[in-house]
């Protein structure tokens, strides 16, 4: 069966971040110049991760139902920043954001608290160590999905406005006039997951599982809660990014069907 | 009967006010830049603007925007092609309109990017003959199209317009087709329409 759980000591993540030093090294050498960004995304997800790790502590410690409120509203908060500044045309003011963070939230927060109410059941419900993980997860993918949606439907619908406004003129509704483009949206937002569950086992071997293995899990066990994370994170970018494209696409016209593309920037 | 227009305005369009009866043609002209695509394309209400307009007494406001530009239907001087292949732009295009600009149904196939811009223009008009409007809003209609074209695209525009006793506004630079087709003309001039 399965072995012990090896804990990790400061020398073996200085190994790792040696190796991280040579890419660093190597990008510097060859004048890829992403070795300043490289640097940054190494120290923030150093310092992201280790407060993490401390916050979780107290939260698993104490139960507080109003601290784990509190932290799920964080990373949804985040999450919806990270969707946001993705995308090169998006809309202008709090639809911008508040339509990538409403996706998020719909897809997301209620999967992730169905999940852990109707499948997992722990006592009590909302008992953090399963909550905040597959929120986690569920906001990572669901982000990337709502985000390259959005990204994909406001530069479509930026470049081709000629041909959007061509099918208003015809009389067609702007529902017809931006449904190629809209479909075109959701299915970018679709394939990566769509992608990660073709490859799931064969190819990757999903974050998840690996980490239950390495801290010690049976592989079957591990296989079967990846399986459900993976569904749940398919069903939640569907979800989210069918909302986003849809109250995005809406905010593009206004009530008399036409294209406003000054909603964009 | 026929169109009216009351106080439309927008950045750039000074209120304009006129009636416009069934059957009728206004050309309107003016230097590039005066505002007559600006007038076309709110009457069209595909930009926003202020003012009434109404066809045949039937108040633009009182119905959907795709319901009034499916009556209203304004016809760009250079159009949009949504696909790569002629055929999904053509829901149920007549023969006789096709034989009547130079084509035949093989057109259907062809690819929009080989096309010429006289080709497209002729193309585009058919597109908006097609679907019957009640009004029609012409910018340059034929500003690509050599004499004879040209005249053949007249020649359609009239029998739509006998056929459908529509109102028609026609922008258009050369005063010899003006002469040609128009009832009425008005000039633009920085916005102003008189």
């Amino acid at each position: 069966m399965s072995g012990p759980f090896i804990p990790l000591s400061p020398g073996d993540l200085l190994i790792a971040a040696l190796l991280l030093m040579l890419s660093g090294a190597l990008s510097w050498r060859l004048q890829l110049s992403v070795e300043r960004r490289l640097l940054i995304a190494a120290a923030r997800s150093t310092v992201q991760l280790m407060l993490l790790g401390l916050i979780l502590h107290s939260i698993f410690a104490s139960q507080s139902s109003w601290l784990i409120m509190l932290m799920m509203g964080v990373m949804l908060g985040v999450a919806g920043y990270e969707a946001w500044s993705r995308q090169t045309r998006r809309l202008r003011g709090w639809w911008g954001y508040g339509t990538g963070t409403l996706s998020m939230l719909l897809s997301s927060v209620l999967i992730a608290l169905m999940s852990v109410a109707v499948i997992l059941q722990p006592t009590p419900w909302y008992h953090p160590q399963y909550l905040i993980p597959l929120l986690g997860m569920m906001l990572g993918n669901t982000m990337t999905g709502i985000a390259v949606a959005m990204d994909t439907l406001g530069r479509e619908a930026w470049s081709r406005r000629g041909e959007i406004e061509a099918r208003l003129m015809l009389g067609d509704t702007a529902g017809d006039a931006i449904g190629d483009i809209r479909r075109g949206a959701l299915r970018a937002g679709l394939i990566p997951i769509i992608n990660s569950m073709t490859t799931a086992g064969l190819v990757s071997l999903p974050g998840m599982m690996t980490g239950q293995i390495l801290a010690g899990g049976a592989p079957f066990e591990a296989a079967k809660y990846q399986l459900m994370i993976l569904f749940l994170i398919a069903a939640g970018t569907a979800l989210g990014s069918t909302s986003a494209v849809l109250i995005m696409s809406h905010r593009l016209f206004d009530e008399r069907e036409r294209l406003r593309l000054d909603r964009l920037k | 009967m026929g169109l009216r227009v009351n106080g439309l305005q927008r950045p750039g369009l000074k209120p304009a006010t006129f009636e416009l009866a069934s059957g009728k043609t206004l050309c309107i002209h003016g230097a590039s830049g005066s505002g007559k695509t600006l007038l076309l394309r709110a009457i069209a209400d595909l930009d926003p603007n202020r003012g009434q307009v109404s066809l045949d007494g039937q108040a633009r406001a009182g119905m959907a925007a795709h319901a009034w530009r499916r009556q209203v239907m304004y016809l760009p001087p250079e159009p949009h092609w949504w696909a790569d292949r002629v055929a999904p732009h053509a829901n149920h295009w007549p023969d006789s309109l096709l034989q009547a600009l130079g084509f035949d149904t093989t057109v259907l196939d062809w690819e929009i990017s080989q096309l010429s811009s006289g080709e497209r223009q002729r193309l585009a008009l058919i597109r908006v003959l097609a679907r019957s409007p009640r009004a029609l809003l012409l910018d340059e209609p034929t500003a690509n199209l050599d004499p004879d074209n040209s005249l053949a695209a007249e020649g359609l525009i009239a029998d739509h317009q006998r056929q459908h006793h529509s109102a028609i506004i026609w922008v258009s630079h050369d005063p010899v087709q003006r002469a040609r087709v128009a009832d009425r003309t008005l000039e633009m001039v920085d916005g102003t329409l008189r």
